[in-house]
């Protein structure tokens, strides 16, 4: 069977309330954001073989889960080990926990569930519940132990009561949703998949308060009863409900994502003015205050220090007003270090703190943006990249042996907009960063084949890696054998290139020392880059760029070629000379040129009449991935990082420790969103919230066939190696 | 990289050369600026730093008859590039040593740069002393640390040539590259490495070492 058969899984629910994925439980819960503002539903399986025989098995779905169960554990020992996985676990929950040690009930429930998943002593000493295998084995990761599931079993009342409910409003479609395209309304995608099994026992563990609230939101289906029938049974329902529903449905249809604006986008509510410069403290005093409050409006901060609390580098604000922050910091981390239990990350109210340790230096993200603990690593960990691109292990290291008090701006010094534009490119939101993966410029696969030709052709003996990339994302790379290219390397020179303005307001040729960490970051590299415009039709005189003036970095092309030997400038000067003449001659420049200036196509254009307003498509073999335009619905920086929000959570849900997510459905107020990962690819597509999910699923569909048939165009497959 | 000579052809009556300039001084003097003032007639006040070095052309006519093409490369300031420095001197037939007439402390590393120009570069290397943001004394004349009488001292007795510039108003930009171009030896370009005059193709061949401006200057 197909990867997809394989998959049968489990969705989870989310709570899409909040941009921020992980606010601690309590403080949802005080706040009553989520039963007012969210819905949360969540499915079971999606059955992709049609076993819907397997959820039949469970009748007693009435209260639980049960079906899940089932379907679950014999299924997955039947396929194989991808289904085992289908369970959400671990990741919502984890959060949760970490969240409130002092949480009310709602959060007391929870934490037995997982624990009961875990160690699954517990549970099942506790009386005898009406017999539901099903549910608690799901989440837990059933494949391992199935002993562990009767613990499981045995729930909190709660949740168990919160499952009937979700089950009802929530069918999934797993199978039915993928295979039969036609029309499904919310309701039928849940009948098809077995719609009775599909209590979302998952999401129940997760929240236990927010299934209650779900569960009188949505109870208006009547779902649990038998089999695989039940889908169609309820699709009828609710299709023929009432003619005014359907009118308004049909409306809502066209609603975008994060079209209205609600009170709880206030998180938002200055992003628009989040990059604006903090003004500088006044010496005659007087702004201060001002200052202040523009400096603690910045949804997103970084810090880096070293570990004598120097500090080194801070997004927003000068040396005065942070140098106080930097000392409170420094001392709570060294605090915890001496302890030799590091510090690894805190929250205050609705602002997560993450710290990272790399020897000497100390990073810290402070985010009300919502992003996962891991993401903000990941953030602070290119941040440590670029700061070792620019000086090298060996040389920081060495700065700090000699004197621990090292001022390392110094060193760093002009490398501020390095850092700054990453941290930017990170606080808008960047599917590249999020994703690990580089995404690259569509052409033909015999015009790519050309292009990497010309290179390989023109190839001189000093060359370790060329590149060519228009409009920040790749056309070709060739390599040696030996080598591959590591995409966080790639990362930190798009950076450079794209999006910090210095090399390319320079004009002319460039010749850049600069350590590849994940190449050797012992030493450095020396690259060589010129700038051609894309809008230009002639080449661009020898050594000058047109103008950067109007030009976005999105009509760049450039060609980067790095050596190991800093002398060979020249050399690699005259190839790019040979390259950029063959590659006119040849009229793979106007192809480039073309599909820059065509730009990424919008959604519409590749799924023509789909109900997806945007996608993120990642494929994990090439490290790559592909992204419709932005445009027309999310072209607004808000918008933007109101999309990008919502990937970081489905993100975050599908990649959390212990996590086995497969398939992820969150239903907010302002948007439907699904996540749907296997070995192959990862896939993120979110549409307008009265979007139903089987055109979610259908458009998901549609695009991972388009994906699959366009691969050799959308990706660089295999590449060109000498 | 090659070792590069001014390269120079004879066409008839006229006389074409290429020369290879290399810019240093601290950073934020506005090297670049200046450089981008000279090449592409522009600027722009929020100039981010420069990152390793940018290589550009700009060919200016001396008279009908001459043909200069410069060669510049434009170095990053900061102290981590430093130990780059000498491959962009080596072989270099004229530097432009720059400060920032509003920073005292910037000239006396402009110093430094010329003491290892002089020991280090080509003997015969022209050398220009060029003080920039002349613009921001004009408008505000206490902000200027550094007097013309007393940079113009050192230049001459350092032996080099000397200008307070503004990349922003342009102000001495042109001439002074200009008075370096005149410096040079055009007459000991050769015909040897003909040149069309045409965009600026870099001659990869290595030139030997003689083929480097030997003799004295020409003015």
């Amino acid at each position: 069977m197909q990867c997809v058969a394989s998959l049968r899984t489990v969705g989870l629910l989310l709570r899409f309330a909040k941009p921020s994925s992980n606010p601690p439980v309590d403080d949802i819960i005080q706040k009553g954001r989520i039963s007012s503002t969210s819905e949360f539903f969540s499915f079971p399986c999606w059955d992709f073989m049609g076993h819907s025989s397997d959820q039949r098995e469970s009748p007693s779905h009435d209260r639980l889960h049960a079906p899940i169960d089932t379907a679950p554990t014999a299924t997955a020992a039947e396929e194989d080990g991808i289904t085992t996985t289908m369970t959400q676990d671990g990741e919502n929950e984890a959060p949760k926990h970490r969240m409130h040690a002092g949480s009310d009930e709602s959060t007391a429930t929870i934490t037995p569930r997982k624990v009961d998943g875990k160690n699954h002593e517990g549970p099942e000493q506790r009386p005898p519940l009406p017999p539901r295998p099903s549910l608690l084995g799901d989440r837990p990761s059933t494949p391992l132990s199935p002993s562990k599931r009767p613990a499981l079993q045995s729930k909190p009342t709660t949740a168990v009561s919160s499952v009937d409910i979700q089950t009802l409003s929530f069918p999934d479609g797993s199978r039915g949703t993928f295979a039969a395209p036609g029309s499904r309304s919310v309701s039928e995608g849940r009948g098809i998949s077995g719609g009775t099994s599909t209590p979302s026992s998952r999401k129940v563990s997760q929240n236990g308060t927010e299934f209650d609230d779900s569960t009188s939101l949505m109870s208006y289906a009547p779902t649990l009863r038998a089999n695989g029938d039940l889908a169609s049974l309820l699709d009828e329902g609710l299709n023929s409900q009432s003619p005014a529903w359907k009118l308004l449905s049909s409306q809502a249809d066209n609603v975008n994502p994060f079209e209205t604006i609600y009170d709880e986008d206030n998180a938002l509510f200055n992003f628009d003015h989040e990059f604006d410069e903090v003004e500088a403290v006044d010496s005659k005093g007087g702004n201060e205050e001002q200052v202040l409050l523009q400096w603690k409006a910045k949804l997103k901060h970084y810090l880096i220090l070293s570990s004598a609390g120097k500090p080194i580098y801070s997004r927003h604000g000068d040396q005065n007003l942070i140098n106080g922050y930097i000392g409170i910091i420094q001392t709570i981390i060294s605090f915890f270090q001496d302890g030799k239990d590091p510090l690894m990350g805190f929250t205050a109210g609705d602002t997560r703190f993450v710290v990272a340790i790399e020897g000497p230096l100390y990073f810290v993200a402070i985010s009300k943006l919502g992003e996962s603990d891991s993401q903000l690593r990941a953030q602070l960990e290119a941040l440590y990249m670029q700061i070792l691109s620019t000086l090298t292990l060996p040389t920081l290291t060495q700065l700090f042996t000699n004197r621990p008090n090292t001022d390392l701006r110094r060193p760093l010094e002009g490398t501020e907009t390095l850092l700054s534009s990453l941290a930017d490119t990170f606080t808008k939101g960047s599917p590249s960063a999020l994703l690990s993966a580089l995404e690259c410029l569509k052409i033909r696969k015999s015009q790519r084949y050309t292009i990497n030709n010309t290179l390989l052709k023109a190839r001189t003996e000093k060359l370790l890696y060329g590149l060519v990339v228009a409009g920040g994302r790749l056309v070709s790379v060739i390599r040696p054998k030996r080598h591959s290219l590591h995409p966080s390397d790639l990362s930190l020179i798009f950076n450079m290139l794209f999006e910090a303005g210095s090399v390319k307001a320079g004009g002319g040729e460039n010749w850049i020392p600069v350590c590849l960490p994940g190449f050797n970051k012992t030493g450095y590299l020396y690259m060589y880059v010129s700038f051609i415009n894309a809008h230009d039709g002639e080449e661009s005189s020898s050594n000058e760029r047109p103008s950067t003036a109007g030009s976005s970095p999105d009509d760049e092309i450039a060609i980067l070629l790095i050596s190991a030997d800093k002398e060979s400038f020249y050399e690699l000067k005259q190839m790019r000379d040979d390259v950029v003449a063959q590659l006119e001659n040849n009229g793979s420049m106007d192809i480039i040129r073309g599909a820059v200036r065509q730009g990424r196509p919008s959604t519409v254009d590749i799924v023509p009449g789909t109900q997806l307003r945007h996608f993120l498509y990642k494929s994990r073999a090439n490290v790559q991935f592909m992204m419709p335009s932005f445009s027309p619905d999310f072209s607004s920086l808000l918008a933007r990082r109101k999309l990008m929000s919502l990937y970081h959570n489905l993100h975050a849900s599908t990649h959390a420790k212990h996590s086995h997510v497969k398939v992820l459905h969150c239903v907010g107020r302002d948007s439907i969103s699904l996540a749907w990962t296997t070995p192959l690819f990862e896939f993120y597509c979110v549409a307008g919230p009265n979007a139903s999910r089987a055109g979610l699923a259908q458009g998901a569909n549609r695009v991972i066939q388009w994906v699959k048939r366009e691969e050799e165009r959308v990706f660089i497959i295999g590449g060109a190696v000498f | 990289m090659a070792a590069r000579g001014p390269a120079g052809s004879r066409v008839g009556n006229s006389r074409f050369a290429q020369f290879k300039l290399v810019l240093l001084g601290e950073s934020a003097v506005g090297k670049s600026s200046i450089v981008l003032r000279f090449v592409k007639d522009q600027f722009d006040s929020y100039r981010e730093s420069t990152i390793g070095a940018a290589f550009l052309t700009q060919t200016i006519s001396l008279d009908e008859n001459t043909t200069v093409k410069f060669e510049i490369w434009d170095t990053a300031g900061q102290e981590r590039y430093k130990s780059l420095a000498p491959m962009y001197y080596r072989n270099a037939n004229c530097a432009v040593v720059v400060y920032d007439i509003t920073q005292a402390a910037s000239l006396d590393k402009a110093k430094q740069w010329v003491k290892e120009l002089q020991r280090q570069a080509n003997e015969n290397i022209i050398i220009a002393l060029a003080g920039n943001k002349l613009d921001l004394v004009t408008e505000q004349p206490d902000k200027r640390a550094i007097q013309t009488a007393d940079a113009e001292a050192y230049a001459r007795e350092a032996g080099l040539l000397f200008f307070e510039t503004s990349a922003k108003t342009a102000e001495n930009v042109r001439e002074l590259f200009t008075s370096i171009a005149k410096k040079l030896p055009l007459d000991q370009a050769g015909p040897r490495n003909p040149r069309s005059g045409g965009r600026g193709g870099v001659e990869l061949r290595p030139d030997t070492p003689g083929t480097q401006a030997g003799g004295p200057c020409s003015c």
